[in-house]
């Protein structure tokens, strides 16, 4: 006897089109609240301006390497502005429009990229975990912190991302299971970029969608058009609300493209067709809202120079501020190593301190 | 008051600080009904139920990277890898999130959590169930190295550990999980984590040890006091801070040392205790340091395992070679 005992589908979710129309009539009324979107829609500009910033910045040797988020607007302002200030935020090291969103500053980022762990202590939610290097370790702190805010009966929900790459790491999956087993107030997106480094998605594994290993632990996933802001930030209400109201984690896979290289030490030329950039930029999300907007009659060139003028200036501000931070004292490389410093270590930073004399 | 043995003291230990703090949490795999492989947990979630005591799924990356989630965000999460052989794949998140967590905000968030587990060998396990690998935490920064070797320290030193505001790796040398039991009053008292005990004294020659090597130590002193030989003994227990001053002042006074440690001798803890004597100690030595310890090979199976471990013929033979010479 052979019988199916289980099958699943996974949804795919899309409201904006590439040129910015509505599709279907099933949009949520986001789509409508043209206060709200042109908010998202400011953010999303004053996001990618400070992106390119930083990346000018590195080319001419006043920053270190840096990872960019050209592309990514949609997924990672969707994300941010479904959370609340006392959810608690896992980034991996790219999704500066959620934490601009939650109050991380630029000049922060750029500090951090400028090499100063002052970065790290951002003014954005201070419960929020910082930039995550090692790749996917902060899908397991994220389950952590769900753990933490359900053994306390606190109504929170944690939030993670990590990219297609890092899907295919070990403690995605770990943290899909405790996810599963706790019933955990959790979101796990994952922002398929198509790229990591240089190996493409397809390479990662032959799974039809990433969104399927949630599956694998008994979540609900789904995929949604991570260009479309309509569509990231409802899918994040949605399963926000549900970890909140005690239903347990969702798994989102954001389907977008990284149009930056890796970071500014890699070179995208070396390993993919630019032709496929050219047509991923067809589908890049700031164009199709702005789009969308002005057909809607809400938006157009005049709000448009405004807002240019705004994000140069504001950015122009956190440059103004990372540049002229003072470098760190040698002391900050040991205070905080321990709540109290051990008397070996204090021996070292007394000798370092001489040194330095 | 009832003797008791290291394992129960390390549960004694788990108790006091479930009922004195509710931030603290025991997690790992069989923790709960089963009471832990070694019993070290034996009776907790029956005490405090399940949502204090947590049976885990079989994923050691998983209770790791979740402690230090948990320990970022107020909880105190008290971690068991079942044997210091599984601990591999629980590293990435100790070096590279808790030793860090609290430096790299700048101590915006912490990490205030306890990895136990049982290390060592001599109880004729299975593979991957015996090795000593304490120097490669000890060289990683921002994480404490704590090794007890009797109930009350055991008790003193975990309760210290689980209290401390950052991330500390308890090592409980299983092989003498049931030696040498004690009266253990549950009485709240820490000790240090930073200082060593001197456990016998001497005046002709230190014996620095940690760890189950303890008995393997006290015997080789009984057996040199016999011959006339008096041997001061230190348990480090704290490898990492390493208090060297305890170790120094006992050099400057025997002018003798032996190390003995059962992990492999490269780059060992033993190593870095005798680089520290030669840098402040050495005026005071009468003879060269000696190393008494496991070997650079893979910890054998059982069959071979007390051969690979420093004896008390080993270490009786090191004493008496500097001895010789001075």
């Amino acid at each position: 006897m052979s019988a199916t005992v289980a099958s699943y589908s996974v949804s795919y979710h899309q409201f904006l089109d590439r040129e910015g129309r509505l599709i279907g009539d099933q949009a949520p009324a986001l789509a409508k609240d043209y206060q709200q979107l042109i908010s998202l829609y400011e953010l999303m500009v004053e996001t990618r301006t400070f992106d390119r910033k930083a990346v000018a910045l590195q080319r001419t040797g006043q920053l270190g390497t840096y990872a960019s988020c050209l592309g990514h607007e949609a997924a990672h302002i969707g994300i941010g502005s479904a959370m609340r200030a006392e959810d608690c935020f896992a980034p991996m090291y790219r999704e500066y429009g959620a934490q601009f969103y939650r109050g991380v500053k630029m000049s922060e980022v750029l500090l951090y990229w400028g090499g100063d762990e002052r970065g790290n202590n951002f003014s954005g939610p201070t419960h929020d975990f910082a930039w995550c290097v090692p790749i996917a370790t902060q899908y397991l702190h994220a389950a952590g912190a769900a753990l933490a805010f359900k053994l306390r009966g606190e109504k929170r929900v944690a939030v993670t991302v990590v990219g297609d790459g890092g899907s295919s790491k070990g403690d995605v999956m770990e943290a899909m299971n405790a996810a599963s087993a706790y019933d955990l107030p959790l979101v796990m997106v994952i922002v398929n970029n198509q790229w990591a480094i240089s190996v493409p998605r397809s390479k990662q594994n032959k799974a039809k969608t990433l969104a399927q290993k949630g599956i694998a632990a008994g979540l609900p996933s789904i995929q949604v058009d991570g260009n479309d802001i309509i569509a990231t930030r409802w899918a994040m209400e949605k399963a926000i609300e549900n970890a909140r109201k005690g239903e347990g984690a969702t798994v989102i896979e954001m389907i977008t493209y990284r149009l930056s290289d890796h970071t500014t030490a890699d070179d995208a030329s070396r390993y993919r067709d630019p032709a496929d950039v050219e047509e991923a930029w067809k589908s890049e999300p700031i164009s199709r809202l702005r789009a969308y907007l002005e057909a809607e009659g809400v938006w157009n060139e005049s709000e448009q120079a405004r807002l240019d003028k705004q994000a140069a200036e504001k950015v122009e501000a956190a440059v103004k501020e990372y540049l002229g931070t003072p470098t760190p004292t040698i002391e900050s490389m040991f205070d905080y190593m321990y709540a109290q410093i051990p008397h070996d270590l204090q021996a070292q930073k007394e000798a370092a301190l001489k040194d330095a004399e | 008051m009832a003797k008791v043995a290291l394992v129960e003291a390390v549960s004694m230990a788990m108790a006091h600080a479930l009922r004195e703090d509710e931030a603290v949490v025991v997690m790992g795999e069989d923790v709960g009904i089963n009471g832990g492989v070694f019993r070290a947990t034996a009776g907790l979630q029956q005490e405090f139920g399940d949502q204090r005591v947590i049976d885990t799924p079989l994923a050691e990356v998983m209770i790791a990277g979740m402690a230090v989630g948990m320990a970022a965000q107020g909880m105190k999460p008290v971690i068991e890898a079942q044997f210091m052989g599984f601990v591999y794949a629980m590293v990435d998140h100790i070096i590279s999130h808790a030793g860090r967590m609290r430096h790299r905000t700048r101590g915006r968030l912490s990490c205030p959590m306890v990895l136990r587990m049982p290390f060592g060998g001599g109880i004729h396990a299975p593979e991957h169930h015996s090795e000593s690998t304490e120097a490669m935490f000890a060289h990683m920064p921002g994480i404490r190295v704590v090794i007890p070797s009797s109930p009350s320290r055991a008790y003193g030193l975990l309760l210290a550990a689980i209290r401390d505001p950052d991330p500390v790796v308890f090592l409980e040398p299983k092989r003498i999980y049931r030696w040498g039991k004690e009266e253990v009053p549950d009485d709240g008292e820490e000790l240090p984590l930073d200082v060593c005990f001197v456990l016998r004294d001497g005046s002709d020659v230190t014996l620095v040890t940690w760890g189950a090597m303890v008995k393997e130590t006290l015997e080789a002193a009984d057996k040199l006091a016999s011959e006339g030989i008096s041997a001061e003994v230190i348990d480090v227990a704290t490898i990492s801070p390493l208090d060297m001053d305890t170790i120094i002042e006992s050099v400057e006074k025997t002018g003798r040392c032996v190390i003995v440690s059962e992990a492999p001798r490269n780059c060992g803890v033993a190593a870095e205790i005798a680089a520290n004597l030669a840098d402040a100690g050495l005026y005071n030595l009468h003879a060269p340091v000696k190393r008494v310890t496991g070997y650079d090979t893979v910890m054998p199976l059982y069959r071979m395992e007390m051969k690979y471990m420093p004896s008390v013929k080993r270490i009786l033979g090191a004493v008496n070679e500097i001895l010789e010479v001075s």
